[in-house]
């Protein structure tokens, strides 16, 4: 059984994320975590919409703060977001990685170590190759490795440079991933 | 891909804690409750980089060279800094701390973890702007030499200021940025009177003790490396440190809330996390 679901995505991921997460059923077991690059503005917003949407709680992910369960936790803009060995999180000011603070590779490279082959990765739509190690990494740890499918894709190049580096074990739909998710955690 | 994966991830976790012990005994930096994951990922960079194949073989090579250990120290720093990074907080800074700040004749403060000086420089020309200057005297401290050494420098990349410049301006500015410095080929070297209140210092704020007592402390951006317990302790030397009534300035993604010193203060600004110490 799965601990973990982290999605990474960029250009076009809010309108991806407005999908996915409202399709989420409300029992949903695992905790979500998602990095999107939304450059230096604030998250508050979309996490208010989304809360509304969604029938899981929306957050936005601090330090030291342990992992629930059902919680969906978005990276603070300007922050690297990171997993623990302890199940909770640490942020870092740390330089952008692949342009990008919060960095997906970082994110998912630290999700990987922390739960080893009981997390789920996602690459959305974007427009840039930031995820594709993480993905690898979690991948080589055992865990899911699922993409969007590009073609279908609001920007191609992120899923595509996740599938090429990483060689994923699932494409999806947009559509299709809650369900999925759904079904893979039941 | 790196030597570590799941087979053995257990035995990472070992050698880490190893490795700070190691680097405590020998070098007195304790970095053992610092967060592990970001340490993680700089330690098997610098295995990738110096053709190590364990952390092992690592800690070995730290303890024999001292010469290497520096280099390794400047791998595990996070040195990232702005001036008039978060403009909100130095807004909030001039609308509710700066009234307060007027009505001493005398004001300390210490600024902890200032890295390579950006943000001491914006303190000090807002508390210019405000007519406070002459009467503060600032402290500023970080554990990394090589950085205060920068910091006491003054000189930045021209490259960087116009970014500064737009922080400057939305954080209340009351001229240009660039009346502060001179700009030198691709350097920038910031005017001498904005230093002579501030003196820079090495100090460590988990091995070393209460610096000096002060009516305010700014330390942004450190203790979100540290773990919750060590964040205690660093928390309680900044209480020790403060007069009543005195004012604490932490990063913006940084918190007082569920730590020992929670019920010590009260809360000046909640988002931009600037505190005050209560009189009791
Ligand atoms: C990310 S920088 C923050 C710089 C600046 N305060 C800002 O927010 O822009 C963190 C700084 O904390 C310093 N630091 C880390 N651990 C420390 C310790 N134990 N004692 C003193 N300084 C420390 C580092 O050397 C680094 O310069």
């Amino acid at each position: 059984m799965y601990q973990a679901i982290v999605i990474g995505t960029s250009f076009g991921g809010l309108e991806a994320l407005k999908t996915i997460l409202p399709a989420l059923k409300e029992d949903f077991p695992l905790p979500i975590i998602i990095c999107l690059h939304i450059g230096e503005h604030n998250n508050e917003v979309f996490i208010r919409h989304l809360s509304e949407i969604c029938k899981l709680p929306v957050k936005e992910a601090e330090g030291n703060e342990p992992i629930l369960p059902g919680v969906v936790y978005f990276a603070p803009p300007n922050y690297h977001l990171q997993v623990e060995a302890d199940l909770s999180f640490s942020l870092s000011t740390d330089k952008k990685l692949n342009f990008s603070r919060p960095s997906i590779d970082i994110l998912f490279e630290t999700a990987a170590w922390a739960y080893k082959d009981k997390v789920v990765g996602i690459i959305l739509t974007g427009a840039n190759s930031d995820g594709a190690h993480g993905l690898k990494t979690i991948k080589e740890f055992g865990g899911k490795t699922i993409i969007q499918n590009p073609c279908h894709a609001a920007s191609p190049v992120m899923p595509r440079f996740a599938l090429k580096i990483a060689k994923p074990e699932v494409r999806l739909h947009l559509e299709e991933i809650a369900n999925y998710l759904n079904k893979l955690t039941t | 891909m790196s030597n570590y994966d799941e087979s053995n991830s257990e035995l990472l976790t070992i050698e880490l804690n190893l490795l700070f012990e190691g680097i405590y005994q020998r070098y007195g930096y304790d970095f053992r409750n610092y967060s592990k994951a970001h340490i993680r990922r700089r330690v098997l960079s610098r295995l990738a980089l110096s053709n190590l194949t364990t952390v092992t073989e690592l800690l070995d090579k730290v303890l024999r060279e001292p010469e290497f250990f520096k280099v390794f120290l400047d791998d595990l720093s996070i040195n990232v800094t702005e001036m008039f990074r978060d403009p909100q907080f130095y807004q909030s800074f001039r609308e509710n701390i700066v009234p307060k700040l007027k009505t001493y004749t005398f004001i300390k403060i210490w600024h902890a973890g200032c890295s390579t000086g950006e943000e001491v420089y914006s303190l000090a020309i807002l508390l210019h702007e405000e007519g406070l200057l002459d009467r503060c005297q600032i402290y500023a401290t970080d554990f990394n030499r090589k950085v205060l050494e920068i910091a006491k420098e003054g000189v930045y990349q021209k490259a960087e200021m116009e970014q500064f410049e737009n922080n400057y301006i939305k954080s209340g500015g009351q001229h240009k940025l660039s009346d502060y410095y001179k700009s030198m080929y691709g350097s920038v070297i910031l005017r001498k009177d904005l230093s002579k209140r501030i003196v820079f210092a090495d100090h460590n704020l988990v091995t070393d003790s209460v610096f000096a007592e002060v009516n305010l402390i700014m330390c942004r951006n450190v203790l979100i490396y540290f773990e919750k317990q060590l964040q205690n302790k660093v928390l309680n030397l900044f209480h020790e440190s403060l007069i009543p009534s005195g004012i604490l300035c932490l990063g913006t993604k940084e918190s007082i809330k569920f730590t020992s010193v929670d019920s010590k203060f009260e809360i000046v600004d909640p988002k931009q996390k600037i505190f005050k110490k209560k009189i009791i």
